[in-house]
């Protein structure tokens, strides 16, 4: 909130959950959103710079970070840097491998992604919420949501990119055929319950990565409002509020990147797995 | 909150960056600890290997400096044994030494008295002729009585 402004509460909220929206409007044509109704009247059609360029800066962050760290990395006495990496490679690593019981290079470095990730954008809630939204506001820029993860579009992007790894797998591993018979012959190995079966499992299939997304979405949403609703208390009471809040959130932070990407390693797991 | 491109957007950014991570990020760190476990592995080999070396030569230097104490003492008595020897040689010689000094000493004795009994038989034999000269005023012719002054010298 700027300072000497007073905001209606309501309007200050609306203000700070709008995305920075590009899009075509139909009547602006291509612009930036300027409000929530314009943000929504561009439709499908609208990109969101800020979750755009705030993931993909934490993911260039994750990549440089772990590749420096990696080329460097020597078989003797590691330093600070390298001791935290190996720490959080080694946790996924072994992650990975109590939980994913089938042969597949790919699952580590998938699983180190999510995870890093993950953890590096939702670590940006505990960045005080109005810092970045005041910088962006001096140079022009009306909305700047900087946490990714709070937005739907980003959880709901890297839970899609999962799904789709599932149906692969599941189609690569098992064939068109195997996988039709597993959707239909679950749970119950009974011709005439072959539709009851298939509506089960294609419901429980398809709610992956809604579940996915939602969890992680849900989490950070309602932890930003919670910021956000601190932030219109008086200055001087902030704190009271706030730090045990941001203190509690290093734990979600954590937890929900973790949630993610076991979930999403059982989900591969299970789309190995032949019956 | 809508959902719009930017789905589509964070999906392709998903999969570039675990593509990444798979070509450019997991292999190098998995190698750096895999090779990290094995010199490690490797260390703890090579210590207790060396704990087991270093047994070993305690062992054998205890044995050797048993062995090595014993010959000193072996050494020792040899030594001690020898000394006696040489004090007892020693003493012997010079036992045998005094002895031939006296018996030699006691040979020069008796030549001597031989010789001083052999000269004062002689100037006994003398003396005796020259007081009977006296007494018979030359009667008695020396040559004439040479035999029976040897005789009587010989019997002194």
């Amino acid at each position: 909130m700027a300072a000497g402004n007073v905001v209606a509460p309501a309007e200050y909220i609306q203000h700070h959950l709008q995305n920075l929206t590009f899009g075509l409007h139909p009547d602006n044509g291509w612009s930036l959103a300027q409000n929530a109704a314009e943000a929504s009247d561009m439709g499908f059609w609208a990109i969101h710079l800020d979750t755009m360029g705030w993931s993909i800066g934490m993911g260039f962050l994750f990549i440089w970070l772990f590749r420096k760290v990696g080329n460097a990395a020597t078989t003797g006495v590691p330093g600070m840097l390298q001791s935290i990496i190996e720490v959080t490679f080694e946790f996924v690593e072994g992650l990975t491998r109590s939980t994913f019981r089938n042969e597949n290079p790919i699952i580590g470095p998938l699983a180190l992604t999510l995870f890093v990730w993950i953890l590096m954008m939702n670590t940006l809630k505990i960045i005080p919420v109005d810092y970045f939204p005041g910088v962006f506001e001096q140079i022009g820029v009306e909305h700047m949501k900087i946490v990714p993860t709070t937005d739907l579009n980003a959880t709901f992007g890297m839970a899609l990119g999962v799904f789709l790894m599932v149906l692969y797998y599941n189609f690569k591993i098992k064939g068109a055929g195997g996988f039709a018979r597993e959707l239909s012959l679950k749970p119950f190995n009974h011709w005439a319950l072959i539709p009851f079966n298939l509506l089960l499992e294609v419901v429980a299939l398809l709610v992956q990565p809604f579940s996915l997304a939602m969890r992680l979405f849900g989490n950070m949403f309602a932890g930003e409002v919670i910021f956000v609703l601190i932030a219109l208390l008086p200055f001087w009471a902030i704190w009271l509020l706030d730090v045990p809040w941001a203190i509690f959130h290093i734990l979600i932070v954590t937890l929900q990147a973790f949630i993610f990407t076991v979930l999403s390693v059982v989900y591969l797991n299970a789309a190995h797995e032949r019956h | 909150m809508n959902i719009n491109m930017t789905l589509i957007g964070q999906t392709i950014a998903f999969a570039i960056f675990v593509w990444f991570c798979i070509k450019y990020v997991w292999p190098p760190i998995s190698n750096a600890l895999h090779e990290r476990q094995k010199k490690i592995a490797d260390g703890l080999d090579a210590a207790s290997r060396a704990s087991r070396d270093l047994e070993m030569a305690q062992e054998q230097v205890e044995q050797s400096l048993r062995e090595s104490k014993e010959q000193a003492s072996q050494l020792l008595e040899q030594a001690n044994n020898r000394s006696a020897q040489i004090v007892e040689d020693a003493r012997e010689q010079a036992r045998a030494e005094g002895e031939r000094l006296i018996s030699g000493a006691r040979a020069a004795i008796d030549q001597d008295m031989q010789r001083a009994r052999e000269e004062l038989r002689s100037q006994v034999a003398h003396l005796s002729v020259l007081g009977a000269e006296r007494v018979l005023e030359g009667a008695v012719d020396e040559k004439a009585h040479r035999k029976l002054l040897d005789e009587l010298a010989a019997e002194l």
